[in-house]
């Protein structure tokens, strides 16, 4: 199930990266607080052109689209996480693990493109384990909750999504920074499964059978 | 890894898949019953639209307020897009003061109307210090002015069979309203911001204000309302001009 909605999930997050990019192109300008618009002032200009009438249509269209399968999937992930002990078991760094000394010590190896022995390789490492914890926990909520306050309908309902945060601009605001780190985390986690071997490691995510074994996924 | 476990795991996902499918295709089905598909509903975008318009009408209050803001919080700015239409019809009206104009009133009702600005002026003012967000992503907070649309609606009388209220504008533009939105206390007709006349660039005489979706269903430069049962035979059929070039009809998102 992990492997399934993993890549259900990698499909959902091309589709909001290109739409978002193309509603991002009507208007590449980022205020704070409730309201912000041309002649007033923004806290980041992008140096690209405004594009209108066109991308941020379609755009639209399958943000909402790629959004609600990732949400479907997202759901699903959580609950089969939850109930077979995926989060617990390979995401919760191990007590003891989560010391300044062992983060500097890996961090050193990663940094020297250091490959793990073969045994370790089988399990998530703490950087690993942190990092992922980082996005299911905090940076997926985070992009549902600002998209959520961005909505018009939906904060009529639920004002708290827009009123904890400030402002309907900060939260456009908010949804663009933390897609930049979710993309950085991407291309990340792209660059690791190249480093460890494209092929065998990509063969490892669908199928979640490795040379030495069976993968921890 | 023994082979009896591949086995069972791809039994289990094909039957969860098939499931998924069937589940999908009920659910359309008391979608349509109910009145929870957009009109755009069509192609692969369409199941998007369907699930945003179906979830927020099943899971949200129909009456829910969008936020109200002190007058303080009135935006400096308040930007505007695009120019006033340019045919003789609408330069004919700015240059009478919109003394001819009139806003028809047709459709499934039982007393179709035209009213006058000053017939709708001299209706229940109603105001609202709102927040409106436009689609490319700017916005700004104003105060409106004007009549309640579901308070016209009331004169004229709406059959009970009727689902969508249309309205066009003297630029071409056309959208359409579900009753939920078309009797919403902050739909208004709207006639003044921030304390004067609308002006021109704003949709004068009347605009349609819409405060739980984006900008673009506050249609500027009103000229008529049609209360419908259906949408497919007005334009394409999608519920409105947006849907027609690459917009979304429901835009509360």
């Amino acid at each position: 199930m992990v492997r399934v909605t993993h890549w259900i999930y990698s499909l959902s997050f091309i589709g909001l990266v290109v739409s978002g990019i193309g509603i991002l192109l009507a208007h590449p300008r980022f205020y704070w607080g409730e309201t912000g618009a041309l002649g007033t002032p923004s806290v980041l200009d992008l140096p690209l052109p405004f594009m209108l009438g066109g991308p941020s249509g379609w755009g639209r269209y399958l943000h909402f689209l790629s959004a609600w399968v990732c949400v479907l999937t997202g759901m699903v992930y959580v609950a089969s996480g939850l109930v077979m002990g995926h989060f617990q078991k390979e995401f919760v760094p191990a007590s003891g693990e989560l010391t300044w000394k062992s983060v500097s010590r890996q961090m050193w190896s990663h940094l020297r493109l250091k490959r793990p022995v073969a045994e370790d390789a089988l399990r998530y490492n703490l950087l690993q384990r942190l990092s992922y914890l980082g996005v299911v926990v905090v940076l997926l909520p985070a992009m549902l909750w600002t998209g959520m306050a961005m909505s018009p309908a939906v904060v009529s309902v639920f004002p708290f999504f827009v009123t904890v945060l400030g402002g309907q601009q900060t939260a456009r605001t908010l949804h663009f920074f933390v897609a930049i780190l979710l993309v950085l985390f991407f291309l990340v986690h792209i660059a690791m499964v190249c480093l460890a071997g494209f092929k065998s490691r990509v063969g490892a995510m669908i199928t979640g059978k490795s040379a030495g074994g069976k993968e921890p996924l | 890894m023994s082979e009896g476990l591949s086995r069972r795991k791809l039994i289990t996902t094909g039957l969860a898949a098939a499931g998924g499918v069937a589940g999908l295709a009920v659910a359309a089905k008391i979608a349509g019953h109910y009145g929870l598909i957009p009109p755009d509903s069509g192609g692969i975008y369409g199941v998007g639209e369907t699930l945003t318009y179906a979830a927020q009408r099943v899971l949200m209050s129909h009456h829910s307020m969008a936020r109200e803001f002190n007058r303080s919080e009135v935006s400096k700015v308040i930007p505007v897009s695009g120019e006033p239409p340019e045919n003789d019809d609408y330069q004919r009206l700015v240059k009478s003061g919109y003394a001819d104009w009139r806003l028809t009133v047709d459709g499934m009702v039982a007393r179709p109307a035209a009213f006058s600005l000053e017939e709708l002026k001299r209706m229940p003012m109603s105001t609202q210090i709102t927040h409106q967000a436009c689609e490319e992503g700017w916005s700004f907070i104003a105060e409106w002015h004007g009549v309640k649309l579901s308070h016209v609606l009331n004169l004229v009388g709406v059959r009970p069979e009727a689902k969508y209220v249309a309205y066009f504008s003297y630029d071409g533009a056309w959208d359409s309203l579900d009753m939920p939105d078309a009797f919403h206390a902050q739909t208004f007709l709207v006639y003044g911001l921030n304390g004067e006349d609308l002006p021109t660039r704003h949709g004068a005489p009347v605009r349609m204000r819409v405060a739980r979706q984006l900008g673009y269903k506050s249609v500027k430069y009103l000229s008529r309302i049609s209360v419908a049962y259906t949408l497919k035979n007005i334009g394409d059929g999608c519920g409105a001009r947006s849907p027609e070039i690459g917009y979304s009809w429901y835009a509360g998102i």
